[in-house]
Order: structure tokens, then C-alpha cells, then sequence
């Protein structure tokens, strides 16, 4: 089978942005690939593992149990001399980071890579981080692909320059480039079989044989300082930053990443290619001053095109307020003075507005009329598409549960919330029923927290819930946390069988790893034992159970832990098989006569289970339905008749 | 890569359609044809909440000179192709102007809202004329009730990418997307696939 790795050198093949960083990899002879899973970057890993047994590209690939232990393990393969990557999105960024800033100090062997995905506008995340600002407090050089071909380019790149400075090299990558694909013509894929080999019996201080570790300090940051300095004065001739346009412009565009497109979309729409010049910068960080100060000195007026934080125009205002006596007074364009917008993801409209209100031109206007209809149309005539969980899905159930369980208790109790396809649950599909959301893990660590509370006369019952990647991510600490602390508190994990919400990557509860290698399994009820806590297990298609179960141990003292284990609608093994047939008897169905206010459609509201206006009362959508079975348990007349499939 | 000519460039292409119904093989599949004749092609799409029911919609940028970005401005798609009906309104209303065209699969979708008795969906006939009046020319394909008959609802992708083809408005060609087919089907596979696509093509020409 032909793939990525195998494309000739010289053929043009349409390639995904994460393809490209990945044959970027390939071209660079990376041995090691070390991350989590996250929207924008999994198909880097994934694609990866994919190809990790051909035996002529010699790789190791996993998905670690999360971001900071992705990043030690792929640093080991650099202090035994191989090229290796670790890959996450900006979030697991935050999480790598402690580690990171001794990485940085210790610096690397081998030419090591670090890539990180942001999502300006979180389109599918639960914040917009940025990456860049890492460099600067990691002090580490950080590069910043503008196209498809750049990002095949650039990540080899980024292994030459590390090799070159013995540190680590960042990457940042955008949804929009990661998710987007272009035509990139291939390089050489080297042979290499390189044999890892650990030196550590040298003078300790000895880069090559040394400990690898920051101290001593001084000396150490001292040498990162040095690494640095060499990187920006390659940076000085780097073809990753380029200009077109007039030799003095009347204005000069400083952009970075995709947004570099936006801007020449922009320039060419208000067609101002002989007044305005666009600066690419393909190495954001140190910025080469020189270059800098060389295009600044060419014009008065500069307007800044990036996106998620305002970082290139921070960094080159330093530069033209240290150079001022050379170039002369700026007049500055950007997120800052308003010009473009601060938060969410830029766009070519965004910035044709900002560029023709800059340059005072008129922005060619769309058709009132056509644009006032068309959007009439589209109001009355294409109904809202509200994210809602699959057909089938157990977290749908798991929430019904939840939510019906909390009312009957009547003491006003709430579940803390946490990342994963489950995070739906602060949105109606999820019956509202989460009521904090922030980082992987938290949600555990909140619950621990307000477990405590009933010191100040808190008495409301404390849940949180964690999927079964999350569990081992992060969820793990702080539940060992609210054991040892005496906390009251019940963690439900939501256990799917995979990372359901990034397509299925492999975690420690699942008995194959991402090369596709029988694993040893680690088994959440028995760690959660081992820990301390009293832990039951129940299938979430079973309502009755489940709600008894979990009614129980609310009204405990102490931590608990209840696992609703019941395998993802989308899973490979399930999308195909259903357990049971479903279908409603319309003699027991009243329908809007019911009292239930039609429970089963419009508060359940599993897809496959539809409202008939005509007939007025439930009926089941052969189509779509997964035949869980589990919406035979919600109707109180029992008018939902499920068969199992023989 | 000079006999090729294009109408405009860039050439703004967009397909949308649902979550799980295949769009992203659509685009990837046009794109690679275009590709193939050397011509510079940008897909824009966003995944996340894809399989899940949401709209989903791919930016196609083509040109003979340069990679553009993968969002296309607003009021400035050339093509509309859409799995689903009101789909393409929804696309109409931030990218259309009078100059643009369509080829709709005619087959809903229908979202949650609709299906729990909360929502409406409009009628056939009025989406129809509604695309009519808001596009130059449109096309309208029950595809998936072809691609059912043909044995695969997904083969509904590519009778739209043979329609597109036949509309003639862009330098698709047959032979290439049967040199594509191949390397990943044989067989069978890849005849459902073939009529698929002559089918789409016949039927904008006719
Ligand atoms: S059995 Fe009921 S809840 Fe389960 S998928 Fe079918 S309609 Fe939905
Ligand atoms: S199926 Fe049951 S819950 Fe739904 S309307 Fe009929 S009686 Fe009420």
C-alpha cells in the first residue's frame, strides 16, 4: 500500500496540513512520536501510528496518558540520539509545560520537536490558548508554518535547527491550516536505522555525555541564551519569511500563519498590490531584528494580521521602539488599537474591513438586496442544527440518569464537569446537567474542593463526571486528593471504551496501543479500590439500576465512584450491530394526553426515537435508531417496546 | 497545466452538507482530480462536532496560480454543492450573490429540533423555489435515493461529484477519477462507484 511515507520525491500530492507536518517528520528521519489526542492535532500521531510497522521507517509511536508525559517520553529518545516529536493541542500545552521549562533548560541530543495545535475561535475546544507566548517564557525558538508546503517544510526544518542549537524547537500549528488541505510537493524520505544509545558516564556539565538536567543554572540558562542567539541569526536569512510588494509601501502588513493568506486574500480584493507589502514571518520567535528593523525602515505605517493573542505586534513594537532612533516614528495597526478584533478566529472578511478602513479604499460591497433575502430565506427555511449526542449514545442515558437521580434526591446537587464528548452535558442534549466546565481532569479537583464545604453549611450532594481517557489524563490525582482529604464527593465515570470524541485513540484501559500492539489493560474499578473509595459499576442502558445505584451513594459520606461503563454508538465494534428492536405500540401511547409532556421526544430526545404530528405520538425511526434500548425504561406508560435481536 | 482553463480564478467551490454523510470524501475526491491537473487547490473544512449531526461545510479554492485561503470571503462562492436541502440555504445566505450556482441533493436531514417536534422543516417545493430564485442556475438530484438504489447510501457523494463534473463548470475528467477509484477499489467497489458518477454527470446534462 502507497502512503505518506512512501510518496515519491518531487510528485505534488493534496496533503491535510497534519499530513504535511507529518511527511515533514518522515523527511527529517524521526524515529520517536510521543502525544495525546486533541482536536486540531490527532491525525498527526494518528496517521503516524498508522504507518509505524512499515519496517523501512524505523518509528516508535504511542499516544501517551497525556501531554507532559508525551513530551519525557519522546525527550528520552533525543538523550539517546534519535530525532523524535511530541505532538498535542495548546491545552495539553499548559499541561507539558512544567516539564517543558526543564527541557528547555537541560536542552536536547538528538534533534527534538515539539508541535502544538492551536484553535483561534474554538471551534472545537472549550477556549482559544495560545502557543506562542510559550516560547517566550520557555526560551525556546518557535516556528510558524503560512501554508501547506511550509508545513511539510518548516517541521523538517524545525529537527535541522534543533539540531543545530541542542534545544527544543516549537512548532505552532492553527485549525485552520491542520484541518485544511493544499498541494505539497514531496522531499526525500531518508534510510536510516540509527541505533538509541544513553551516554551519561561523561563530566557531569558535558552536553554529550553529561547529566541531562538545567543546573547548574546559570551555566545552563546561560548556554540557552546562546542557543537562542544562534537561532535568530539564522533566522536573519531564513526563506520562511518573505516580502511581496512595493519597495516602499504605504503600509507594511507584519502577518504570520494562515492569517498570511487572509492577508493576500485581502490586499488583492481591494486590489492594493502596488501600495501595500505583506512581511510573512515564518520564525516568530526571537524575531530577527535585523530583517525586522530593514522592512520597518521602509515604511511609517504597520498593521499587524495574527491570531489568537496580539504576540507579533508585542515583539516587533520592542524592536521598533529599541531601533526608533534609526527608523523613525511607527504608527501602529493591530488587535491593540482596535483595528481587528481581539478574540475569535480571523477570517479574509475581517480583515478587508480593518485593511480598507486603514487605507481609506471602499471594500466591494455585496448585494444588499440578494444578502437581505438570502438571509430571509435561511431564517425561516433552514431549521437550527443543535449539537446533540448520537443515537445510541450511552452519555445520553448516563445524563438522564444523573439528572433524574439529582431531582429525586431533592437536596439541590450538582455535577462538576470535564473534556471530553461528554462536555455536551452543560447543553440541553445533556439535560443541563453539568455545571462547571474548565480543564481536563478539573472537574474532579473542583468536586474535591466543594466536598469541604460543608463546613459552611454546604449540604447539597457534590458529583463529577470524567470519561475514561480523562480518568487516566488527569482525573486520578485529584480523586486521590478528596480520598485522602475526607471529601464528600461521587465521581461517575463515564467509561466508553476509547477516546469516543478524537475518533478512538487507544488509552491504559484498552487492551491495544496506537501501533496496533496488544497492551496490558489498567482497570479504573480496581484502581479506584485500590485507592480507598467505595466504587460500583452499572450499565447506563439499565435506568433503574443506575439511578438506585447512584442514589445510594449520594447519600453516603465519603468519596465514591460510580462507573457507567457502556461502549461508544460510534465505536467499530457497535455501528453496526444493534441489541435490540424498538418500536412504540400506539394503543399504549397517549401522546399529548399523556402527562408526560412528551418525555420521550422533547426532554429525552435521542434522534432515533422522532415526534409524528400527524398521529401525534411517538414513533421510532428504524434509520436512525441504534436500538440501545435504553428509552423503553423512560416512558412511564411503558408505550416503548423493545424486542432483543436474536 | 495551460490547456487547463478556469472560468474564474479562483474558483470558489463549496460543499456542505451533515455530519457522517460523507462531504469530506466529496471535496478531498474534486480536489485531487483538480490537483492532478497541476492547478492549485486549498480545502478549508472544520471537523469537531462533524459526526454529530452538525452542518459541515469544505472551502474549495482553485486557481492556476496560487494557494488562496481556505475560508472563502463572504458573497463569494462560484459553486454551491449540497448533500441537504436546507443546507444549501444556509450556505446561500452568507456565501451566494445572483451570479452563483447550485446542485442540491433533495433528500432532508432532518436536525434534532425537527425530529422532537420543536422545529419545522419546510416543504420541497418551497426550498426548490427558494434556491431557484436565489442562484443563476441550480440543479436539484435525489442522490441518496439513487445511491440507495445503486446499493450505498455514501455513493450519494459521489453521484454529487459526477453532477458537478457534468455541469461542465470546472476541468473534472472522468478518466482521472476512475484512475483515483482504483487505487483504493476493484471489482465491484469500483463499478457502483463508476455509475455513481456517469449517473450524476447524465443527469445535469440532461
Ligand atoms: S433504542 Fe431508543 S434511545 Fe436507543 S437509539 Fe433507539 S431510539 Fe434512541
Ligand atoms: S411514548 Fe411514552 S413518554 Fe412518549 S408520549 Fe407516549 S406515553 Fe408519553
Amino acid at each position: 500500500m502507497t502512503h505518506l511515507g512512501h510518496y515519491p520525491e518531487g510528485s505534488r500530492h493534496l496533503l491535510m496540513g497534519n499530513e504535511a507536518i507529518v511527511r515533514g517528520a518522515l523527511e527529517a528521519g524521526v524515529r520517536m512520536a510521543a502525544g495525546y489526542p486533541g482536536t486540531p492535532s490527532s491525525e498527526i500521531i494518528e496517521n503516524l501510528a498508522a504507518i509505524s510497522k512499515d519496517p523501512s521507517l524505523h518509528l516508535y509511536v504511542e499516544w501517551s496518558v497525556n501531554e507532559k508525559v508525551a513530551l519525557e517520553v519522546a525527550s528520552s529518545a533525543s538523550f539517546a540520539g534519535l530525532k523524535t516529536m511530541a505532538v498535542m493541542k495548546q491545552p495539553g500545552l499548559n499541561v507539558a509545560a512544567d516539564y517543558l521549562l526543564h527541557l528547555s533548560g537541560s536542552g536536547v541530543r538528538g534533534a527534538m520537536v515539539l508541535v502544538s495545535a492551536d484553535d483561534p475561535g474554538a471551534l472545537s475546544s472549550v477556549n482559544e490558548g495560545e502557543t506562542r507566548h510559550y516560547a517566550k517564557l520557555m526560551e525556546i525558538p518557535l516556528l510558524e508554518p503560512g501554508d501547506f508546503q511550509e508545513a511539510k517544510d518548516m517541521t523538517r526544518w524545525a529537527f535541522e535547527l534543533s539540531d543545530a542549537i541542542r534545544n527544543v524547537v516549537l512548532v505552532r500549528t492553527v485549525t485552520r491550516l491542520s484541518h485544511a488541505s493544499g498541494t505539497v510537493i514531496m522531499g526525500r524520505v531518508p534510510e536510516n536505522d540509527k541505533q538509541a544509545f544513553f551516554k551519561h558516564d561523561g563530566f557531569i556539565i558535558d552536553p554529550n555525555e553529561g547529566v541531562v538536567m538545567s543546573p547548574p543554572v546559570e551555566y545552563k540558562h546561560g548556554e540557552q541564551h546562546r542557543k537562542l542567539k544562534q537561532a535568530e541569526s539564522l533566522f536573519e536569512n531564513s526563506p520562511f519569511n518573505t516580502y511581496t510588494g512595493p519597495d516602499t509601501p504605504e503600509l507594511l502588513i507584519i502577518t504570520s500563519s494562515i492569517c498570511s493568506l487572509y492577508s493576500r486574500e485581502a490586499v488583492h480584493m481591494l486590489g492594493l498590490e502596488s501600495r501595500v507589502g505583506i512581511l510573512k514571518i515564518g520564525t516568530t520567535y526571537p524575531l530577527p531584528r535585523q530583517l525586522m528593523k530593514k522592512h520597518m525602515a521602509a515604511c511609517d505605517r504597520i498593521f499587524f494580521v495574527e491570531e489568537v493573542l496580539p504576540f507579533l505586534e508585542e515583539e516587533v513594537k520592542i524592536i521598533a521602539a529599541e531601533c526608533a532612533a534609526d527608523i523613525g516614528v511607527k504608527t501602529f495597526f493591530g488587535k491593540k488599537n482596535g483595528s481587528l478584533p481581539m478574540v475569535g478566529e480571523m477570517n479574509p472578511d475581517k480583515v478587508i474591513a480593518a485593511l480598507s478602513k486603514i487605507m481609506d479604499t471602499a471594500m466591494p460591497q455585496r448585494d444588499a438586496a440578494y444578502a437581505a433575502r438570502a438571509g430571509a430565506v435561511a431564517f425561516g427555511g433552514s431549521p437550527h442544527r443543535e449539537a446533540t449526542f448520537c443515537p445510541g449514545c450511552p452519555h445520553r442515558a448516563s445524563f438522564f440518569t444523573l439528572n433524574t437521580a439529582l431531582s429525586m434526591d431533592n437536596r439541590n446537587g450538582f455535577v462538576c464537569g470535564d473534556i471530553g464528548c461528554y462536555s455536551m452535558g452543560v447543553l440541553p442534549a445533556g439535560f443541563s446537567t453539568l455545571k462547571t466546565l474548565h480543564a481536563m481532569g478539573s472537574g474532579t479537583g473542583v468536586a474535591s474542593g466543594f466536598g469541604k464545604l460543608s463546613k459552611f453549611g454546604m449540604d447539597q450532594p457534590v458529583l463529577s463526571v470524567c470519561g475514561d481517557s480523562t480518568f487516566f489524563h488527569s482525573a486520578m490525582p485529584p480523586l486521590v486528593n478528596a480520598i485522602h482529604n475526607s471529601s464528600d464527593m461521587t465521581l461517575v465515570v463515564l467509561d466508553n471504551s476509547g477516546t469516543a470524541m478524537t475518533g478512538f485513540q487507544p488509552h491504559p484501559g484498552i487492551e491495544r496501543d496506537a501501533m496496533g500492539d496488544t497492551a496490558a489493560t489498567i482497570d479504573i474499578p480496581a484502581v479506584c479500590r485500590a485507592m480507598g473509595a467505595e466504587v460500583r459499576v452499572c450499565d447506563p442502558f439499565d435506568l433503574h439500576h443506575s439511578r438506585e445505584t447512584l442514589l445510594e451513594l449520594i447519600g453516603r459520606k465519603g468519596v465514591s465512584v460510580l462507573v457507567l461503563k457502556q461502549g461508544c454508538a460510534l465505536s467499530p465494534e457497535k455501528k453496526s450491530s444493534r441489541r435490540y428492536d424498538m418500536r412504540v405500540d400506539e394503543t399504549i401511547c397517549a401522546g399529548e394526553s399523556c402527562g408526560c409532556n412528551r418525555m420521550c421526544t422533547r426532554v429525552f430526545a435521542c434522534p432515533g426515537l422522532v415526534w409524528d404530528k400527524e398521529k401525534t405520538k411517538a414513533r421510532i425511526d428504524d434509520v436512525t435508531c441504534a436500538g440501545c434500548g435504553f428509552c423503553a425504561d423512560i416512558c412511564p406508560r411503558g408505550a416503548i417496546v423493545k424486542k432483543e435481536v436474536a | 497545466m495551460n490547456a487547463v482553463t478556469l472560468n474564474v480564478d479562483p474558483y470558489n467551490l463549496i460543499i456542505t452538507g451533515v455530519g457522517g454523510q460523507g462531504n469530506v470524501m466529496t471535496s478531498r475526491a474534486v480536489g485531487n482530480m483538480l490537483s492532478q491537473l497541476g492547478l492549485h487547490v486549498t480545502i478549508g473544512e472544520t471537523f469537531g462536532a462533524s459526526q454529530r449531526g452538525g452542518s459541515v461545510m469544505s472551502h474549495l479554492r482553485i486557481s492556476k496560480t496560487a494557494s488562496w485561503s481556505p475560508q472563502i470571503p463572504l458573497g463569494g462562492a462560484h459553486m454551491i454543492v449540497s448533500m441537504e436541502p436546507t443546507e444549501t440555504l444556509r450556505v446561500l445566505k452568507d456565501y451566494g450573490h445572483p451570479g452563483v450556482r447550485v446542485i442540491t441533493n433533495t433528500r432532508p436531514f432532518y436536525p434534532v429540533g425537527v425530529i422532537s417536534g420543536q422545529l419545522s422543516y419546510p416543504k420541497d417545493e418551497e426550498i426548490r423555489a427558494w434556491i431557484t430564485e436565489l442562484s443563476e442556475k441550480a440543479w436539484f438530484l435525489n442522490a441518496t435515493e439513487q445511491a440507495v438504489a445503486l446499493g450505498n447510501p455514501v455513493l450519494g457523494n459521489v453521484i454529487m461529484a459526477g453532477a458537478l463534473a457534468g455541469t461542465g463548470e470546472l476541468p473534472l475528467e472522468r478518466g482521472i477519477f476512475e484512475a483515483i477509484m482504483t487505487t483504493r477499489f476493484s471489482g465491484e467497489k469500483l463499478r457502483m462507484n463508476m455509475d455513481a458518477y456517469d449517473f450524476g454527470v447524465a443527469h445535469v446534462a440532461g
